[in-house]
């Protein structure tokens, strides 16, 4: 195959063009990337504070510290939104930092997942005796990473937020050291993501090739304004981009690491890495597929995500319930889950980018909400994760049975929780597009998953005792030591309860602010 | 130009280096290839930036950069399971399956 | 008074929320007092909603009570509304009503039981979400609705939940009714894409000359697919008898009177759809009369005294089923409120019976319970005749004005009307049987030692013996020297007051000209009216040979069940055989074939119902091992797995270049 790069140098963004302006600087607006600056400030100001003091500082002053800027990063949102419904889309720095709804609607749903992990993590630490600051400092830092990836308009930005967020949670999902199961899910989700971020570069390599820009607005003018006599170039890289998206996402058939690295990491590392890390990676995917490729190339790509989404919903829910292990489990759910969300991405259509959006915020309450209950259930050592372990839960500790069932039914959908509309407003999506296929085989999956969350249910409620086939009058005893809800864990369930029903009651608000969270690509300001 | 040299020895390296990743059993070789395949990328993009201007060059900076702050991850997590089990073959990782 | 309709659901519902919180504080009984107190307090404002309604103009008599938006979307928007006309009231009222009863006879039914405030939860909850269910002023809420009777449903079949066949029999629940949700479902979607709207107004408004048929037939038969799953039609049906493992009070509301009727009562407010979907109606029509058929055979050939009311509860479905395909949607919704309080008296009746006898529910060790349980059986009696059709009885009305319908019903009509006179017949028959072989007959059974025939027909049966030995039965233990008592007067109030009704309930519709017609005119402003009414000496002729069925079917179920075998002078071992002699006679004449079709019935229903569930779930499992093969926890497999995907993906991209 002979490559060919078009012939003259095309459209590059003027501030990127060495022979026009030598020596400029881009104009910094720092209020414009407030929130990933909040973000990582607050993870290097908790590590200077916590070397300088001499005393070892209280469990709680690190998550305090942690939820405190997550809030702040979200606060600060908040005018910036404003900002863009009144004046529309910007873009900061060069024209790499995009300031949209999207962006900030992405940035939201991290900063929501970061708060909730840091409250699961608080009573964890203690627990484990493993408390200390680096946990929360890692999980600002990769957190800032995902806001940048979020907000990126430009393929290097992305690149590097991609791993800002992704090296640090490397080494959070390897941090118990007392746990051989952690440095091995460690090293599996290090060696992987290294592979996959690789063939990632390679694909955005290629696409800068073909296009001449890593600017996601230049590239999008040029498809535009250029029809390629030889797109191969442009397409390989497509695929390649796909592979490293797909990967972070834990797409079918990237998802190999997820289950293992799901299941060894420390539990509410699980939570931040289902919930925030898949975020991050899904707007990446949006922004670059959807509002970047979606007008010109939507006919290549569209039937490769809609594949991954298909294999990624069969396997996920087929893989979910052959196993007895809830977190293990929770994983392959969660590659379900992440079919139904690339539905949305494959609908490459306003509505298919809203519905996703608010699935990834309902899902983030639901799977940080699960794997809270699972945190919970592990007690000491983070080893009791058995469906066994389940058995008569309801009784032990009604209210966390119960807390557990809604998020599990939230999970498989059912009416009045918000995952009943998350999936609602992806199908929507997909039949507008004409997608019949993908809306029956997506509903389909979701009855197929409905049993594995049901099994879980059992355990919890009507399961007699472990082996006990016959002479089974006996209820069921919850085996092991007592299950102790830390102050800040159950704050934790709480709010990812209050989430879950919120968005399944009154929808609305939530809803509007997606529809409103457009991605755009502009040029400058 | 020598373009297509360039991004050929680029595909090729990137093959050598997914081969590595695949059959290597040493975590430290592993590493290795996923550095292979990342100078890959780095010569695809200077190769690149001849036609398209610096943009290439200074984005193959950053993967210098990226790749060394990964790589020294990567090394002490590896360093981490070699104090634990004495032995870097990432196949004696399986505990997690199924 | 409209603005008052939310706390019809709102009360069940606060009662659901108090118990949950309070309910072990609150104990036994008054956890049920509290239950029993909110569910009448519904059925109150249900009586305050109706004579509301009734002081509009008859044509006025649609209120819609809209709370707030719930979901906005563009172009398409849904609710959270409620919907009052008479239809949702009539349903109101008498689910209402014998869920206030059924919650008063489970105060005493549960006492002592250690789940006694939990029971309490999930039937409020159950309450609450049929009212939403029937309230609902669109689709979405009725599925919100549905889904929360089958959840509670589950749970409640599951209620001795450390019982292994209650924990099968929930999930079969389950499992049949997603398929049928999933129906529901797509149903929903084709009503909204084709019509814009699922709010039921609008959609009744809008389906006049704005549907296809073919789209119509498509939507009802989804819906019908849907109601097959809840209402426990051919070919879901199979969940039902299973259900019964549930405790008594929850199988008379929830699988006698009310929940599983909400499949007629969802074809019944789509009936302005029904009307434009041509053969989906005999679809319909054809599918209710064959699983009244095949149900009441089976009913015939069944000793668990609540498997014969399960069947039989199946049958009488089909009979509704069977009104509603003929366009005679009165005549279901009639037979559906006669035979919610029958069955609902009959169940209870029969829990009556299983307390007293130490929860043996076999029939073959009952016998002459008469002597014992005196009001037990004569509200059973009452219940008996009104399912058996004979006048005045409840049953007679409405199942004469069903098999009228389908005499009515086409070409066909005459045809289906005599397969439902044959069903009558067996109605008849196998009521009888039941009725003579537990209060009649004169020999009390679980006196003797005992001698249950051990043949493999009885293996079936195993099923429901794992949960006689549950917690259900307390410990106890049916022994010779058992006396039956007569339970306390919390169990036979509801009992009295649904024999009153199952002897008058029949009254709201009589056949004698327009002005007795009281429930047809109370559901004109809702119902189409799809037929001209027969005229009276037609009539005169189907309801005579109505009676005479009825008649016969009684008589000799009679001879053979309580003549026969129970003569109490001949208790000797010669009499006792030719007491069974006469069972084998039955067997070879009347049902020579027909045991070979229950049994038929019997192995479809465990083997390729159970096969098919099963065997998707085998197959899924199988696929799971298979792919989990690749699974293996090694690294370089799935950088391999990466490559590879990366490998298709790339190929698939060069088949699309556009390059030379």
């Amino acid at each position: 195959m002979i490559i060919q790069v078009p012939p003259t140098v095309p459209v590059v963004p003027e501030q990127l063009d060495p022979s026009a302006v030598p020596l400029a600087v881009p104009e910094i607006v720092w209020s414009a990337v407030a929130p990933a600056l909040v973000l990582m400030i607050g993870g290097i100001l908790l590590l200077t504070v916590v070397s300088l003091v001499r005393k070892p500082l209280p469990s709680w002053f690190h998550a305090t510290w942690t939820v405190a800027t997550a809030t702040a990063a979200i606060c600060a949102t908040v005018p910036l939104w404003q900002r863009v419904q009144d004046n529309g889309a910007s873009s900061e720095m060069a024209g790499t930092v995009g300031l949209d709804g999207f962006s900030l609607f992405v940035t939201g749903v991290i900063c929501v997942s970061v708060i909730l992990a840091a409250l699961l993590l608080e009573g964890y630490l203690r627990r484990e005796d493993l408390v200390g600051p680096e946990w929360y400092v890692l999980m600002l830092l990769s957190a800032s990473g995902g806001v940048v990836m979020a907000s990126a308009n430009d393929l290097i930005v992305l690149f590097l937020g991609l791993e800002i967020l992704s090296v640090a949670v490397y080494v959070l999902a390897a941090m118990h050291s007392r746990r051989t199961s952690s440095q091995e899910a460690g090293l599996k989700y290090f060696v992987l993501g290294a592979f996959s971020s690789a063939f990632l570069l390679y694909g955005i390599a290629l696409t800068y090739g073909a296009t001449g820009s890593t600017n996601l607005a230049g590239i999008q003018t040029f498809l535009a304004d250029n029809v390629l006599v030889d797109n191969g170039l442009l397409l390989a890289g497509l695929a390649f981009m796909l592979v490293g998206f797909g990967f972070k996402v834990a797409a079918v058939p990237f998802h190999m690491w997820a289950p293992d690295v799901y299941q060894g990491a420390p539990t509410p590392v699980s939570a931040y890495m289902a919930a925030g890390v898949k975020a991050a990676g899904f707007a990446g995917l949006l922004r670059v597929f959807v509002t970047t490729f979606g007008p010109t190339y939507r006919e290549e790509w569209m039937p490769m995500v809609a594949a991954l989404a298909v294999l990624s919903l069969v396997v996920g829910s087929v893989m979910a319930i052959i196993q007895t292990n809830v977190k293990r489990m929770l994983a392959y759910s969660s590659i379900s889950h992440a079919g139904f969300i690339l539905l949305g991405v494959a609908a490459a259509s306003d509505a298919g980018t809203s519905a996703a959006l608010f699935y990834l915020l309902v899902y983030t309450f639901m799977v940080a909400g699960s794997f809270g209950v699972v945190t919970l259930i592990g007690r000491k050592g983070d080893g009791r994760h058995s469906l066994e372990d389940y058995r008569g839960l309801s009784r032990a500790r009604p209210g966390l049975a119960l807390v557990f069932t809604v998020f599990l039914l939230a999970q498989s959908g059912i009416p009045l929780t918000g995952g009943f509309l998350a999936k609602f407003y992806v199908i929507g999506a997909i039949v507008d597009e004409g997608l019949y296929a993908l809306a029956a085989v997506a509903m389909l999956t979701a009855v197929i998953s409905a049993f594995l969350y049901l099994r879980v249910i059992v355990a919890m409620y009507f399961a007699g005792p472990a082996g006990a086939e016959e002479g089974s009058e006996e209820p069921a005893e919850f085996a092991g030591p007592p299950v102790r809800i830390p102050a800040a864990a159950g704050l934790a369930l709480g709010l990812a309860l209050v989430g879950t029903l919120a968005l399944g009651i009154v929808p609305g608000p939530a809803t509007e602010v997606t529809r409103d969270a457009t991605a755009e690509l502009t040029v400058g300001n | 130009m020598l373009l297509n040299q360039f991004l050929l020895l680029a595909a090729i390296l990137f093959s050598i280096g997914v081969y590595g990743v695949i059959v290597r059993r040493n975590g430290v070789l592993v590493l290795m290839s996923i550095e292979l395949i990342l100078n890959s990328v780095n010569i695809n993009l200077i190769a690149f930036s001849t036609y398209h201007g610096l943009g290439g060059q200074v984005f193959a900076l950053f993967v210098i950069a990226v790749a060394a702050a990964e790589v020294g991850v990567g090394l002490a997590i590896v360093l981490l399971i070699y104090r634990n089990r004495r032995s870097v073959d990432i196949d004696a990782l399986d505990e997690l399956k199924g | 008074m409209a603005d008052v309709l939310w706390l019809i659901p709102a009360l069940p519902l606060a009662g659901f929320v108090l118990l949950m919180a309070f309910g072990r504080r609150l104990g036994d009984p008054l956890a049920g007092v509290v239950g029993t107190l909110t569910v009448a307090g519904s059925f109150v404002v249900s009586l305050f909603a109706l004579f509301d309604l009734n002081s509009l103009p008859t044509d006025e008599r649609v209120v819609q009570q809209t709370l707030f938006t719930w979901i906005p979307a563009g172009g398409f928007s849904v609710d959270i509304g409620f919907l009052s006309d008479p239809l949702t009231i009539t349903m109101c009222l008498f689910i209402t009503g014998i869920a206030a009863l059924i919650h008063l006879y489970s105060i005493g039914y549960m006492a002592g039981d250690e789940n006694y405030s939990k029971f309490f939860v999930y039937l409020n909850l159950f309450v609450a979400s049929m009212l939403l269910l029937v309230l609902g002023d669109n689709l979405l809420l009725t599925f919100l609705g549905w889904e929360g009777v089958g959840a509670c449903s589950y749970l409640l079949i599951s209620f001795w939940f450390t019982d292994e066949a209650n924990a099968s029999a929930g999930k079969k629940a389950f499992v049949t009714n997603r398929i049928g949700d999933f129906g529901f479902m797509v149903g929903t979607f084709l009503v909204w894409m084709t019509l814009g709207s699922i709010n039921y107004l609008e959609i009744n408004e809008r389906v006049h000359g704005g549907i296809a048929a073919g789209t119509a037939t498509a939507i009802v038969l989804l819906f019908f697919l849907a109601a097959t799953g809840k209402s426990a039609q051919l070919p879901l049906f199979v969940w039902l008898p299973d259900a019964m493992a549930g405790p008594t009070p929850v199988s008379a509301l929830i699988h006698a009177a009310t929940m599983v009727t909400s499949g007629i009562f969802l074809l019944t407010r789509l009936n302005p759809l029904l009307e434009e979907a041509g053969w989906a109606n005999d679809v319909i029509a054809w599918v209710g009369l064959a699983t009244a058929l095949v149900a009441a055979l089976a009913a015939v050939a069944q000793n668990d005294i609540k498997k014969v009311l399960a069947y039989s509860t199946i049958s009488q479905l089909g009979y509704m089923f069977l009104a509603v395909g003929s366009g005679a949607f009165v005549a279901g919704v009639f037979h559906m409120i006669t035979h919610a309080f029958f069955k609902a008296l009959l169940f209870l009746g029969s829990g009556a019976v299983i307390a007293a006898m130490a929860h043996e529910q076999d029939m073959r060790r009952y016998g002459n319970l008469r002597k014992y349980l005196p009001i037990t059986t004569v509200t059973f009696v009452v219940g008996w005749l009104a399912i058996s059709g004979v006048p005045p009885f409840a049953g007679f009305w409405s199942k004469d004005e069903v098999l009228a319908a389908a005499w009515d019903n086409g070409p066909a009509g005459p045809v289906m009307w005599a397969i439902g006179v044959v069903i009558a017949l067996l109605t008849a028959f196998y009521m009888t049987r039941l009725v003579a072989m537990t209060f009649f007959g004169g020999k009390e059974r679980w006196r003797e030692p005992e001698e249950l025939p051990t043949d493999p027909a009885e293996a079936a049966a195993a099923e429901h013996e794992a949960y006689e030995d549950a917690p259900d039965a307390h410990g106890h233990h049916l022994t010779p020297e058992h006396t039956p008592r007569e339970p306390n007067w919390t169990m036979t109030v509801p009992l009295v007051v649904l024999g009153v009704f199952a002897t008058v309930i029949g009254l709201i519709n009589l056949p004698f000209g327009e002005k007795v017609d009281y429930l047809a005119d109370w559901l004109d402003p809702t119902l189409a009216h799809a037929h001209e009414a027969l005229s009276a000496g037609i009539l005169a002729v189907l309801a005579a040979v109505a009676i005479v069925v009825a008649v016969v079917g009684i008589a000799v179920a009679w001879r053979v069940y309580a003549q026969h075998k129970g003569s109490p002078e001949k208790i000797e071992l010669p009499a006792f055989e030719h007491a069974l002699y006469i069972d084998d006679t039955y067997a070879a004449v009347v049902g020579g074939p027909g045991e070979a079709a229950f049994d038929g019935v019997a192995t479809f229903d465990s083997e390729v119902v159970d096969g098919a569930v099963n065997g998707v779930g085998r197959l899924t499992q199988l696929t799971g091992r298979a792919v989990s093969v690749f699974q293996s926890g090694f690294v370089r497999a799935y950088a391999l797995a990466v490559a590879g995907g990366a490998v298709v993906l790339l190929v698939f991209v060069v088949m699309r270049m556009s390059s030379s």
